[in-house]
């Protein structure tokens, strides 16, 4: 079952922007699914639809197989949404903005206490529970927002951007805690600017640009686009000459790092035959940058921002 | 399948959550919601109903501190329920908590009388806090419960739907404060609390009669003295059909999402 249809789904604000023009999107059940765009590309406005935060102006949105328009309260039932924005009340006290949520969901307290204790303490928060909101901490305030959008238990989360400014250590407990999540079976849409956070969690993908849809598959069949990877390569001891590796771009780019172009269909094999055939020692080695995101930045970039065709890196 | 009754049960949960979420918020803050209108009141009873009113003598046969208490009453009724409404639905707005009530299964109408309820209970509870304190200025009795109680309650009702309505259109601070200071103030002084419009010359009496406070105040006072200076009926259908189109109006502005969804 689709966890979320879109059919057809415009939106032009009152001032004749046009954010949508008209997408098609499904988001099976169960999945962890990313939406990347680059800032006003029109994924917020999507999501925001999806939410009834904002009005579309013709199209269709089905929340397992529910409407937004014809049925409004099941298909909100089914949603938990953690915006990018602090969204509550800065006054309230932790526990407080999670009941008050629960209330909204027309959930009664004594109902939905056991789940916001569960969930207050899942995230670390149970100690903080009497404690205003804005005296908390940024991940915290993250954290609340996701444990309030969890208190009905819903079927599809919508996460906006859920890490953005959460330090690393942060980050990876959230991750865990999200992965954990669409383990029990709760399908999640994530938007985020961190490329990598969408390469580990998701398994589905797309990536929207002024207003319309420009790839929706998964993450290993667009990773498969890829036709070249840029590895880096940290060298014990320095060198004065890049080594020739036949078939393969060296660069020099300091005395102790070598830069490596492969092709797809090469091997690194042959990169170290011939590193060791020169007494060269390999300390380390890493992608120049995140798959992801060098696919990313091409898909999503303007005509005169393109690199010239020789240096693509895809075969899009 | 959700039958209509389990419907209503959530509706129910929703606009009790709402309700009970702004009686919270207004007696955490009773220092800038509930104290400020009992020292106010003191004050006018204290300056106009005693010191002054002693030398001004009876007003529609009573003495005059008899005669301000029911305006005075209903003054305060009619700007705690409209400044209620107003603030805290703008706060909401503008702190964007009001985004957890768009995402969740709330019609617009539970949400337009959670709100306009909330109002309602602050206003009478403050109408109940300044009647208390004129007990220790003068006796007070009651000359038509039914009146009294229908006049106050649907006076609470009409100005937290004012409110509500201030705050949908709301897009700054300065919004929530222009209605309560240039309309709702001079409407109030001028709708008869400290005189009768019988004392005014033809024509003011006249311009006074479009002032739609001066027939809530009366028909409270009615209730409360049995004198007024108009038709305490047609008041009341009056006041009833004001609100019957401010709540159309209001859902009608919510269902568009206006000032609150893109």
């Amino acid at each position: 079952m689709k966890a979320l249809s879109i059919r057809q789904l415009r939106k032009t604000y009152d001032n004749g922007f046009e954010a949508l023009k008209g997408i098609d999107l499904d988001v099976e059940e169960g999945d962890f699914f990313a939406m990347l765009g680059p800032n006003g590309a029109g994924k917020s406005t999507t999501l925001g639809i999806v939410c009834s935060l904002v009005r579309k102006t013709s199209g269709s949105v089905e929340i397992f197989g529910q409407s937004i328009d014809q049925n409004f309260a099941k298909a909100k039932q089914m949603i938990g949404v953690v915006p990018q924005e602090f969204n509550f009340n800065q006054f309230e006290k932790v526990y407080d903005i999670v009941m008050t949520a629960a209330g909204y969901q027309g959930i009664r307290p004594a109902d939905a206490k056991p789940v916001a204790e569960r969930l207050l303490r899942d995230l670390g928060l149970w100690d903080k529970r009497d404690v205003q909101s804005r005296m908390l901490s940024g991940g915290m305030k993250r954290r609340l927002m996701i444990a309030r959008a969890l208190i009905h238990q819903p079927k599809l989360l919508i996460l906006d951007e859920p890490t953005a400014g959460v330090d690393i250590e942060l980050r990876r407990s959230m991750w865990q805690f999200m992965q954990e999540i669409n383990r029990q079976g709760t399908t999640i849409i994530l938007t985020t600017h961190y490329l990598e956070e969408a390469e580990s969690l998701c398994r589905n993908i797309a990536i929207i640009n002024h207003g319309e849809i420009i790839q929706n598959t998964s993450i290993k069949a667009l990773l498969s686009q890829l036709d070249r990877e840029t590895f880096i390569f940290d060298l014990a001891r320095p060198i004065e000459q890049a080594p020739v590796i036949e078939g393969f771009d060296v660069h020099r780019t300091d005395a102790t790092t070598l830069e490596i172009q492969v092709q797809k269909g090469q091997t690194l094999n042959r990169v170290f035959q011939v590193l060791e055939a020169n007494g060269l020692e390999v300390v380390s080695m890493r992608n120049k940058a995140n798959r992801l995101e060098e696919l990313f930045v091409h898909l999503v970039a303007e005509p005169n921002d393109k690199p010239a065709q020789s240096d693509i890196p895809v075969t899009v | 399948m959700l039958s209509r009754f389990m419907l209503s049960k959530y509706h129910w949960i929703a606009f009790e959550t709402i309700l009970v979420k702004e009686v919270r918020r207004y007696t955490r803050i009773w220092p800038q919601t509930l104290l400020p209108p009992a020292i106010t009141m003191s004050l006018y009873f204290v300056i106009f109903g005693n010191l002054v009113g002693r030398r001004i003598g009876e007003m529609g046969g009573f003495n005059y501190m008899q005669f301000i208490v029911p305006g005075l009453i209903m003054m305060a009724v009619i700007t705690n329920s409209y400044s209620n409404v107003v603030s805290s639905f703008f706060s909401t707005k503008f702190q964007r908590s009001i985004e957890e009530l768009l995402v969740a299964p709330v019609p617009s109408w539970v949400i337009l009388w959670g709100y306009v309820l909330g109002g309602v209970s602050r206003g009478l509870l403050v109408g109940l806090v300044v009647t208390l304190l004129s007990m220790f200025f003068t006796h007070l009795t009651i000359h038509n419960l039914f009146v009294m109680v229908a006049v106050v309650v649907m006076t609470a009702v009409l100005f937290s739907l004012g409110g509500f309505i201030n705050a949908l259109f709301a897009r700054k601070f300065d919004d929530i404060a222009i209605v309560p200071t240039f309309i709702l103030t001079p409407l109030t002084y001028l709708g008869g609390v400290f005189y009768s419009i019988d004392m005014l010359p033809d024509f003011w009496r006249a311009i006074s009669m479009f002032n739609p406070i001066l027939y809530m105040v009366n028909t409270f006072r009615y209730g409360i003295l049995g004198v007024s200076d108009i038709n305490v009926w047609a008041a009341l259908a009056a006041i009833g059909g004001f609100i019957v189109v401010f709540a159309a109006l209001a859902l009608w502005l919510l269902e568009r999402g206006r000032g609150i969804r893109s």
